[in-house]
C-alpha cells in the first residue's frame, strides 16, 4: 500500500471523515496511518482520560489541548482536527469538579474548530448525570450549538431512549443531534425520531464492521455515520477506512458509503459554520501560514511520510 | 528603547488598531466590537466570549496594511511590525486592551491559558504593545516554551520583544531553539545586534552535535558564529564552507564576511565570485533565508 493519495478502485482520491476519535491517546503513527488511509478530517470529543480528573485546572488543561496542540499535531500530518467541549458523565459524578467545568465551558464552546456540546449523556445513568446532561443541553441552546451524545454501554437501549426523551423535552431540534455508540437495537428509534444516529467501530465492546455493513445494507445511508472512537484502549483508529473498504467489497453503494464515511458527518457537525469541505480543499493561506501546514511540511525537514513498516532504521 | 518623555506625544497602540479597524470592517461589524468593548469593561467573561467569538464577527482576512499605516504602527511603538496581522487579530487586541488597566494582567494570563491557537498568536505577537511590557518576560518565555510552532514564532518573529526586553541568556535559548524546531532566524529582529560569543560557542556545539548524528545544520547558524569566529570555528566554518550544498557555501562565506579574522578574510578571497556577490547583496542572509524556507 502507501501512497501519497490513498485512492479507491475507480482511482479517485478517498477522502474518510473520523467524527469522534480520541487523538491525544494516540501516537503520531496513528496520525500518519489515518491521512495514508484517506482521512482528511476528525472530531475529538472531550472525554475522560480512562482515570477521573479531581482538579478544574486538570480539566481545562485538557480542554486546552484539544484547542490548541493537539490541532496542531494533526495539522502536521495533514488532517483538520476539530472537536467538541463538554462535560462527560463520568466526571458529572463528582459534584464539585462538575460545577467548577459548568463555569469554564462557555470560554471553550466559541473557540474556532469547536463543532458541538459533547460527548455528554448517561453512563450510569444516576442523578447527577441526568442534572449535567440537562444543564449542558441548555448550554447547547444558549449557544445554538450541535450536541454529541454518548450513549450508555450498559442498559444501552432504554439509556438511548431516555437521553432521547430528555433532549425532546427540552425542545431541541433532533436535526441538531448525533446519538452515538448505536447498535441494531437502537438504530430504527433513533431514526424514526429524527436524529443522526452515529456508529462506532469500536472493537469488542461497541460494533464490529461486519455488523455495520448489513446495517447500512437494510437502513440505508441517510442520517447514518461512521466513527472509529479511538481512545487508550484496544481500538482502531483506521476503522472508518476499513469498514469503507469492508462496504466496497461487500456490495455496498459508493453513494451510501461516502454518505456513512464523509458527508453525512460534515453536513451534521458542519451546521456549527466550523467545519468546512473548503477548510481542507482550499485553506486559506492565513491558515496555512499559521497552523495547517498540509502534507508536504513537518517543519525541521521532518516530512512526514507513509512509514515502511519493514524498515530498522531510525533517522 | 522607549524613552518615558516621549510617550505622551505617541500614539497609542490601541487608536492604531482602532482607526485600522474603522477603515476595513462593515457597519455592522464596528457596531458588535463597539458593543463587546463596552461589556467587556465590565466582566472578564463577557471579554472572554467575546474575544473567541471575534473572527465570526469581523472576519479573518489579512489587514493589508498601507505603508503609512506601518509608519503609524512604528510610531506609536518601535520596531513593532504587524505584517500579516487580521482583523480579527485586531479586533481581540482593541477588546484586550480597552478594558480595565488593572485587569489586564489577569486577563492576559486566562486568555493565553485557554486560547487556541489562532487566539495565542494573537496574543504572543502583540507583547511590545501591552502595558509595561519590560514586566511580561516570564510570559514570553512561557510563549517560547511551546511546541506549536506559529506559537513560537509570534514571540520569536517579527518582533521587537525579544530584543528589547530579553535579557542574554533568555534571548539565547530563543535563538538556539528556533534552528531546533525547525523554525528560522532571518525574521527575528535584531539576530545580527545581539549576537554574542556565547550564543556562538552553543551554536557551534549544536553544529558538532547534528554533524555527529548525520543531520544536516541549518546554513542559518552560521550567522551568529560570524562575528565571533576564532581560530577554533573557523575549522567549523571551514566543512560548511566546503559542503557541496550551494546554501551552506553562501552562508560560510557571509560568517566569514562578518570575522575580522585575517584567516576568514584569506578564505572568503579565495573565492572571488562569491566575495563579489555579498559586496553586491546578490548574496545576503535574506535570500538563504528565503530559499531554505521555499525549499
Ligand atoms: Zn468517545
Amino acid at each position: 500500500m502507501a501512497a501519497d493519495s490513498p485512492s479507491d478502485s475507480s482511482d479517485e482520491p478517498i477522502r474518510l471523515i473520523d467524527p469522534h476519535v480520541h487523538m491525544s491517546a494516540r501516537t503520531t503513527d496513528d496520525y500518519e496511518r489515518m491521512a495514508a488511509s484517506g482521512v482528511v478530517a476528525l472530531i475529538e470529543p472531550a472525554f475522560w482520560l480512562g482515570q477521573p480528573r479531581t482538579t478544574i485546572g486538570a480539566y481545562k488543561d485538557y480542554l486546552s489541548s484539544l484547542v490548541g496542540f493537539e490541532r496542531f499535531r494533526a495539522a502536521q500530518f495533514g488532517i483538520r482536527h476539530y472537536c467538541t467541549i463538554g462535560l462527560n458523565s463520568k466526571e458529572a459524578n463528582n459534584e464539585e469538579l462538575a460545577e467548577a467545568v459548568m463555569e469554564v465551558l462557555p470560554l471553550y464552546l466559541q473557540k474556532e474548530g469547536v463543532v458541538a456540546v459533547g460527548e455528554i449523556g448517561y453512563d450510569d445513568q444516576t442523578d447527577l448525570e441526568d442534572r449535567y446532561l440537562r444543564k449542558q443541553i441548555e448550554l447547547a441552546k444558549e449557544f445554538d450549538m450541535v450536541i454529541m451524545i454518548h450513549t450508555p454501554h450498559r442498559d444501552k437501549k432504554r439509556g438511548t431512549s431516555r437521553t432521547m426523551d430528555v433532549l425532546e423535552e427540552h425542545g431541541v431540534d433532533p436535526g441538531k443531534v448525533a446519538i452515538d455508540h448505536n447498535n441494531e437495537e437502537t438504530v430504527q428509534e433513533v431514526l424514526d425520531r429524527g436524529f443522526w444516529a452515529a456508529f462506532t467501530l469500536y472493537p469488542n465492546t461497541k460494533m464490529g464492521n461486519e455488523r455495520m455493513v448489513e446495517i447500512v445494507r437494510e437502513y440505508g445511508s441517510e442520517r447514518i455515520f461512521i466513527d472509529s472512537a479511538a481512545d487508550w484502549g484496544v481500538s482502531d483508529p483506521l476503522a472508518v477506512s476499513k469498514t469503507f473498504r469492508l462496504m466496497h467489497e461487500r456490495g455496498i453503494t459508493k453513494a451510501d458509503i461516502e454518505q456513512v464515511c464523509y458527508h453525512n458527518a460534515l453536513a451534521c457537525y458542519g451546521q456549527s459554520g466550523q467545519i468546512k469541505e473548503e477548510d481542507w480543499t482550499q485553506p486559506l493561506p492565513i491558515d496555512q501560514r499559521n497552523l495547517f501546514h498540509g502534507n508536504s511540511v513537518l517543519r525541521g525537514g521532518q516530512t512526514p511520510r507513509v512509514d515502511d513498516s519493514d524498515s530498522l532504521v531510525i533517522e | 528603547m522607549p524613552q518615558e518623555s516621549d510617550s505622551a506625544e505617541r500614539p497609542t497602540a490601541l487608536a492604531v488598531l482602532e482607526s485600522w479597524l474603522q477603515r476595513r470592517l462593515t457597519a455592522d461589524a464596528k457596531g458588535w466590537l463597539e458593543e463587546k468593548k463596552s461589556t467587556a469593561l465590565l466582566e472578564d467573561r463577557n471579554a472572554y466570549l467575546a474575544f473567541a467569538l471575534a473572527p465570526r464577527k469581523v472576519g479573518k482576512a489579512d489587514l493589508q496594511l498601507t505603508d503609512d499605516e506601518f509608519e503609524e504602527a512604528l510610531a506609536a511603538c518601535p520596531g513593532w511590525t504587524p505584517r500579516g496581522w487580521t482583523t480579527d487579530q485586531a479586533a481581540r487586541l482593541i477588546l484586550l486592551l480597552a478594558g480595565p488597566a488593572d485587569c489586564f494582567g489577569r486577563r492576559l494570563t486566562q486568555l493565553c491559558a485557554t486560547g487556541d491557537i489562532g487566539e495565542q498568536v494573537a496574543l504572543y505577537q502583540a507583547l511590545p504593545i501591552y502595558p509595561d511590557p519590560a514586566g511580561l518576560t516570564a510570559r514570553a518565555a512561557e510563549g517560547l516554551r511551546t511546541n506549536i510552532i506559529p506559537v513560537f514564532e509570534a514571540v520569536a518573529h517579527a518582533n521587537p520583544y525579544p530584543r528589547t526586553y530579553f535579557d542574554e541568556a533568555a534571548w539565547n535559548q530563543m535563538v538556539l531553539k528556533a534552528l531546533f524546531i525547525g523554525s528560522s532566524l532571518h525574521p527575528i529582529q535584531g539576530i545580527d545586534d545581539r549576537a554574542n560569543a556565547s550564543l556562538a560557542n552553543t551554536m557551534i556545539d549544536y553544529a558538532h552535535e547534528r554533524w555527529a548524528a548525520g543531520r544536516p545544520v541549518s546554513p542559518e547558524l552560521w550567522r551568529c558564529v560570524g562575528p565571533f569566529l576564532d581560530d577554533e570555528c573557523l575549522a567549523d566554518l571551514e566543512r560548511a564552507w566546503n559542503s557541496p550544498e550551494p546554501m551552506a557555501r553562501e552562508a560560510a562565506a557571509l560568517a566569514l564576511a562578518a570575522s575580522d579574522l585575517p584567516a576568514a578574510k584569506t578564505l572568503l578571497a579565495s573565492d572571488p565570485q562569491l566575495a563579489k556577490g555579498i559586496d553586491s547583496g546578490a548574496v545576503s542572509w535574506s535570500l538563504v533565508h528565503e530559499t531554505i524556507t521555499v525549499g
